[in-house]
């Protein structure tokens, strides 16, 4: 090959070796030790790591119903300057993302920003009310080509639901995200139940709520022989619970944020809502288990939970504040400071939990691929010893309820490439219409 | 200090000079001109968004006592009923030039909320926020605990007190259990399980399911109120079993201790956690806790907007 639009020079590839990567149009086209020929374009990116663009499989992007808090183009903003190239819009919209109309929409939005891949979770049930099940076909035949279903925000608690729902999705090889919480045990919680909670004298949130629904959905999956994907696992006992289902051969996969990698309960000693989440930061414990089983699998992959919300939502008490934390455009940070630099990680394994696994769970085909020739070039090229001090008032999400305010952190994302075309140019997102 | 939030926020030496200061207080109030001019010209807003009329009407004898201006803002009729926010209410109080501001709400945290946030730069002080604490409460029943049983020194060394009750959800219990602890006294928590919060292994007092084990060796029996509400939450079954085992009624009473007192924050629930002849018995002290309260919360006042307390002895 002689001439190709794009080069990028001396990056390191997931493992470990130093290449560049040739990138004509879409695609990567070669990757070697030392590209001889010509570039309309070269990026030295020497002492920078590059990953397969960064997947999540839980966003919440708030469009339609909540344009304050989020849209899908300032989400898709801070996806890409996160270094992500695909996300999953969450169904609890206004209305709800529970007919093949309002998945088209949020589709169709997310091409129009075209910054990444938008890929919308479809209801599990009507109005995400855990009765009656949604459109399901409808979803998964529209042009969105839904594959993962999802009532988060609310558990699909009844058992009976949650098994019809199995079974039924099968038809279209999907998958269903629970959301474990079992709501009996949850109401008007505020935070992990613990130490913590009985002094701050706030409502417990107790892991077994979590569990307890987990324990039920992993064997309705293994009777039903379906497809289960756990969100948002924050707790030691889930943990457990996973790696009992995975060594039976149950088809479950799960996902922890890069807050319960991090954070725990004892920030609430604040009362800041900027920490009220939901599932709750848990312990010291819990972070350390969540953390092992990320590294050794059982967890299969990071997702944010990313959950905009407007400034009144969270300037108030803790009990009437809302439940969320942005997460975009630090996820890849607090996987760096948490599993990498840690020692526990090395950069194949970030790979595989943020880009390979979360598309294969998702079945997003143009996703999560190995930086190989042929593959789409998908990239995020990555500074691992630059690091950035997070500002709310910076971000690129319409909301700024980070948790990281004034943090500093490793790890900068410098360029970012969605399928051939750069959507950020050293850590600045490209203006919308202005990309190469 | 510059807010009274939380007990846990106060050393030691911090607490018993509330308690001196009280002290020193009570005197004024014993005498025929119940009032001091210090306070003269400042303003302190009792903001109640939640109803307490016992606890508001105590923190206005205390500041008028103190010749402080007071504005009452409560919630029926106001503006915090109506969905005003927290932070909005707390800068027309800034606007209005609050040198104080004593908050009761229903949400944990919230008087923090107010100290932490740039809404306001007045002092805050909590007079019960949700089920986190009651710092002044505590406080007074510690003085009045001194009072009676203080054997000559400033702390409560040497002392037994049973808290006993719904442990869970009150903000009560939870001040009471870290100032008492702090003063040095032995606190062992009596309730059912249910009304046990998850944790409460860490906190510096003991518990206990048995009352009738806990009686006869405790100097201090402090009823919690127990809202009739909770039983249609499962925490127990009825209020007849409730009182059974939990109940202080004159039987329970005779195997105390003597010279050991009965103390109930109020509103009581004659009847239920507390029968009307140990409400009304020599060993109650239950009145007297208002009385005390009074002279408290001036303390409180005095300490936090004079940044000075008075020493004991001193005129």
């Amino acid at each position: 090959m002689n001439s190709v639009d794009l080069v990028i020079k001396g990056a390191k590839l997931p493992n470990g070796t130093v290449s560049d990567i040739c990138i004509q149009e879409q695609h990567v086209v070669d990757v070697v030790a030392s590209f001889k020929g010509e570039a309309t374009q070269v990026i030295d990116a020497s002492g920078c790591v590059v990953l397969p663009g960064l997947v999540d499989l839980h966003t919440h992007l708030r469009e339609p119903g909540r344009e304050d808090a989020e849209t899908v183009l300032s989400g898709s903003m801070a996806g890409a300057k996160g270094g992500f190239t695909a996300l999953s819009a969450m169904a609890n919209t206004s209305p709800v993302a529970d007919t093949a109309g309002v998945v088209e929409q949020v589709y169709r939005l997310g091409q129009e920003a075209g910054y990444l891949d938008v890929f919308p979770i479809g209801a599990v049930t009507q109005g995400l009310r855990g009765e009656a099940l949604s459109e399901i076909g409808a979803m998964a035949d529209s042009v969105a080509r839904v594959r993962v279903f999802s009532d988060d925000g609310h558990c699909v608690s009844d058992p009976l639901v949650m098994r019809r729902a199995l079974e039924y999705i099968k038809k279209f090889d999907g998958v269903v995200a629970q959301h474990a919480q079992d709501p009996q045990m949850t109401v008007n919680s505020q935070m992990n139940e613990g130490i913590v909670s009985a002094r701050l004298g706030l409502k417990g949130w107790p892991a077994v709520a979590e569990e307890a629904i987990i324990a039920r959905d992993v064997l309705l999956t293994d009777h039903v022989k379906s497809r289960l994907h756990i969100c948002h696992l924050t707790t030691a006992g889930g943990v457990e619970i996973i790696r009992w289902a995975k060594a039976r051969g149950i088809n479950v996969t799960a996902e922890v944020t890069p807050h319960h990698l991090l954070l725990t309960d004892d920030l609430a000693s604040s009362y800041d809502p900027v920490y009220k989440v939901n599932p709750p930061l848990r312990t010291e414990a819990d972070v350390h288990a969540l953390r092992e089983a990320l590294a050794d699998g059982t967890i299969d992959i990071v997702a944010t939970d990313h959950a905009p919300h407007p400034l009144e939502a969270k300037e108030c008490e803790w009990q009437e504040a809302a439940f969320g934390m942005l997460g975009l455009e630090t996820a890849l940070s607090i996987v760096q400071k948490t599993m990498v630099d840690s020692g526990m990680m090395n950069w194949e394994q970030v790979a595989d939990r943020i880009s390979l696994a979360p598309a294969r769970i998702g079945r997003y085909a143009e996703q999560g691929q190995m930086i190989a020739k042929g593959s789409f070039a998908n990239l995020v090229v990555i500074n691992p010893t630059k690091s950035w001090r997070v500002d709310r008032d910076l971000v690129l999400s319409n909301s700024s309820n980070t948790p990281y305010h004034g943090h500093e952190l490793p790890g900068f994302v410098e360029h970012t490439f969605f399928k051939g075309k750069q959507t950020v140019i050293n850590g600045a997102v490209v203006s919308k219409g202005a990309q190469q | 200090m510059r807010h009274l939030l939380s007990i846990e926020d106060l050393s030691k030496m911090e607490a018993i000079s509330i308690l001196d200061t009280a002290h020193e207080l009570a005197r004024v109030s014993d005498g025929a001109v119940k009032k001091l001019p210090t306070l003269r010209g400042r303003t302190i807003v009792n903001l109640f968004a939640e109803d307490s009329t016992r606890t508001r009407i105590s923190f206005e004898a205390a500041a008028k006592r103190l010749s402080a201006d007071v504005i009452n803002f409560s919630a029926k009729g106001s503006s915090v009923s109506k969905g005003e926010s927290l932070k909005d209410t707390a800068m027309t109080l800034q606007a209005m030039g609050a040198d104080a501001v004593v908050i009761r709400h229903s949400a944990s945290g919230a008087a923090q909320r107010l100290a932490d946030s740039q809404w306001m730069s007045g002092s805050v002080v909590n007079a019960g926020d949700g089920t986190h604490e009651h710092p002044s409460q505590a406080l007074l029943d510690a003085f009045t605990i001194r009072k009676h049983l203080g054997l000559g020194a400033n702390d409560l060394e040497g002392l037994t007190v049973a808290i006993v009750g719904d442990v869970l959800h009150s903000r009560v219990a939870r001040s009471n259990v870290l100032l008492l602890s702090k003063l040095g006294a032995k606190v062992v928590l009596v309730a059912p399980p249910t009304l046990l919060p998850v944790g409460v292994e860490s906190w510096p007092a003991t518990v206990s399911y048995d009352f009738d084990s806990v009686i006869p060796f405790v100097d201090v029996v402090m009823m919690l109120r127990v809202q009739q509400e909770r039983m249609v939450d499962l925490y127990f079954p009825n209020a007849r079993e409730y009182s059974r085992y939990f109940g202080l009624n004159a039987e329970r009473m005779k195997s105390m201790k003597q010279g050991s007192i009965v103390m109930h924050p109020g509103p009581m629930n004659r009847g239920l956690e507390i029968s009307a002849e140990v409400a009304d018995s020599a060993r109650s002290v239950i009145t007297e806790q208002v009385t005390n309260g009074v002279s408290v919360r001036m303390a409180i006042l005095y300490v936090l907007l004079t940044g000075s307390a008075l020493e004991a002895g001193s005129n």
